[in-house]
């Protein structure tokens, strides 16, 4: 096992005026793992991945990544093109909704060939073949390589979006409710395709979401939030089947079976 | 493998004000490799709880548990994690799957996380399938419409593609029939032939008879008497 974090997040504290978006949250993401996290709307998990993403500055705490090339680093210390740099190559992120990850009059090609151009890549050939070779990967059909998002379905967007963010062979994947919005079907479909892809790449992965069937498939590790705090965080199955904190028996007793 | 030493659970049940509810104090247990060993006691004594604590689901309140020299009891996620990839397999009654992913992936899916190339795995899922009685055409459909005794028994398939040297199984021959009841029974032979450390819970005794080379009482270890 790997002695040092992929990321490593020490202290996050962030607050709107006097409001708290989340507040004093650490921990270590090793290298291989997927990570949960659990809360009802306004617990603080999109505020505390927005600060993990670089989206949001915190008020305090630290980012620590560990690069390729000079090892552990603050992000939130990093300057500006340093950060995109970064956002480009290493890391990768999946909005919920796939119009925000997407250039909506770009065709499927070019969404995921432009990601491959911002890291330096020119061959037209070369990134059009990797655009296809990704494209069916995801499932899609190549022969819809030119054709622009909009002309494509709710899922088939998602996994497109997924495509276009991991083409460039990241080792840090922040996914922002990534099957909310999804039809069942669809979604087991892309639950099924991230944990390949997670398995193949040997990716990390941050998975913020309020659907515990979800983190039960898809998270080895768990962490619930309430109020902008981590009340409660371990393995998932632990999480969900032991749960030690109230607020979690009840969330993991509230869930409706079928 | 396995070192049960004193070991106590309790769960607070914040959802009913806050009750504590003490289950068991005091189990141990040791289970040594190409040994099995059947847990037994009446329903509620605890036995699932103990097999729960030893995959490392439930957590554990006092005591010690080894599995493999890796201490469980206050475990990082992350060594619980390397330890259920290659050296501690589980057959658990319930089948829980990505819906839509055919019978042969989820077989095969324990092997892949090993790295073992997909093809190979696939042919290793194919042959144990085939050995429990799965017809081919199954094979290519996901398991969450199948039978109860059907997911049985691909759960006992999963549980037993790689060799892992510690493994726990609960109820493994509940539900089958008794040619599929036999095979399973076998497999756990030829699991312990290998130099497998295995816990079990059987209520069917003529299973716990023919694989186990002893039996632990939980009824000692529970505090709810």
């Amino acid at each position: 096992m790997s002695d040092t974090p992929l990321l490593s997040v020490q202290d996050i504290t962030k607050t709107y005026g006097a409001r708290i978006g989340c507040t004093g949250v650490s921990f270590d993401l090793w290298p291989g793992e997927v990570m949960g996290i659990v809360g009802e709307s306004g617990s603080g998990k999109s505020t505390l991945l927005g600060c993990m993403a670089g989206h949001l500055a915190p008020d305090s705490g630290r980012v620590v990544f560990d690069t390729r090339d000079s090892g552990p680093r603050d992000v939130l210390a990093m300057r500006e093109p340093e950060r995109r740099m970064l956002g480009r190559t290493d890391w990768a992120y999946v909005h919920q909704n796939p119009r925000d990850g997407l250039r909506m009059g770009v065709s499927a090609g070019g969404n995921v060939g432009e990601r491959l151009m911002a890291v330096g890549a020119r061959h037209y050939g070369q990134i059009r073949e990797a655009a296809s070779d990704w494209l069916q990967r995801v499932e899609i059909d190549t022969g819809r390589v030119d054709d622009k998002p909009r002309q494509f379905s709710g899922g088939m967007q998602q996994r497109l979006q997924i495509a276009r963010n991991l083409v460039t062979g990241p080792r840090l994947v922040f996914m922002d409710e990534p099957t909310g919005g999804l039809d069942v079907s669809v979604q087991a479909r892309l639950l099924d395709l991230l944990r390949g892809l997670v398995r193949q790449m040997g990716l990390s992965a941050v998975i913020v979401t309020h659907d515990l069937a979800v983190v039960r498939l898809l998270a080895d590790r768990l962490m619930v939030m309430k109020d902008g705090r981590v009340i409660e965080q371990g393995l998932t199955d632990q999480v969900l089947d032991d749960p030690q904190h109230a607020y979690t028996q009840l969330l993991v007793s509230s869930v409706l079976q079928v | 493998m396995i070192a049960v030493r004193n070991v106590a659970k309790q769960f607070v049940l914040h959802t009913q004000g806050g009750a504590v509810l003490p289950v068991m104090a005091g189990a141990s247990l040791t289970v040594q490799a190409g040994e099995c060993v059947g847990l037994t006691g009446a329903s509620g004594a605890g036995k699932s709880t103990l097999m729960r604590m030893i995959w490392g689901n439930y957590r554990i309140d006092g005591g010690s548990i080894l599995v493999a020299g890796v201490e469980l009891a206050g475990a990082e996620p992350r060594s619980v994690i390397a330890l259920r990839r290659g050296t501690l397999g589980y057959v658990s009654q319930f089948l829980r799957v990505v819906p839509r992913v055919p019978t042969l992936d989820v077989v095969a899916e324990p092997l892949l996380a090993l790295g073992i190339d997909p093809a190979a795995a696939r042919g290793r899922a194919a042959k144990l399938l085939a050995r429990l009685n799965i017809p081919d055409r199954l094979w290519t459909l996901s398991p969450t419409t199948f039978s109860g005794g059907e997911q049985q028994r691909i759960n006992i398939a999963r549980g037993f593609i790689h060799a892992w040297p510690v493994m726990l199984l609960d109820e493994p021959t509940a539900s089958l029939d008794a040619a599929n009841r036999a095979v399973v029974l076998d497999l756990i032979l030829e699991a312990k032939a290998r130099g497998a450390a295995i816990l079990g819970i059987f209520h069917d005794e003529g299973a716990r008879a023919a694989v186990c080379d002893r039996v632990v009482d939980v009824t000692g270890f529970s505090v709810l008497r």
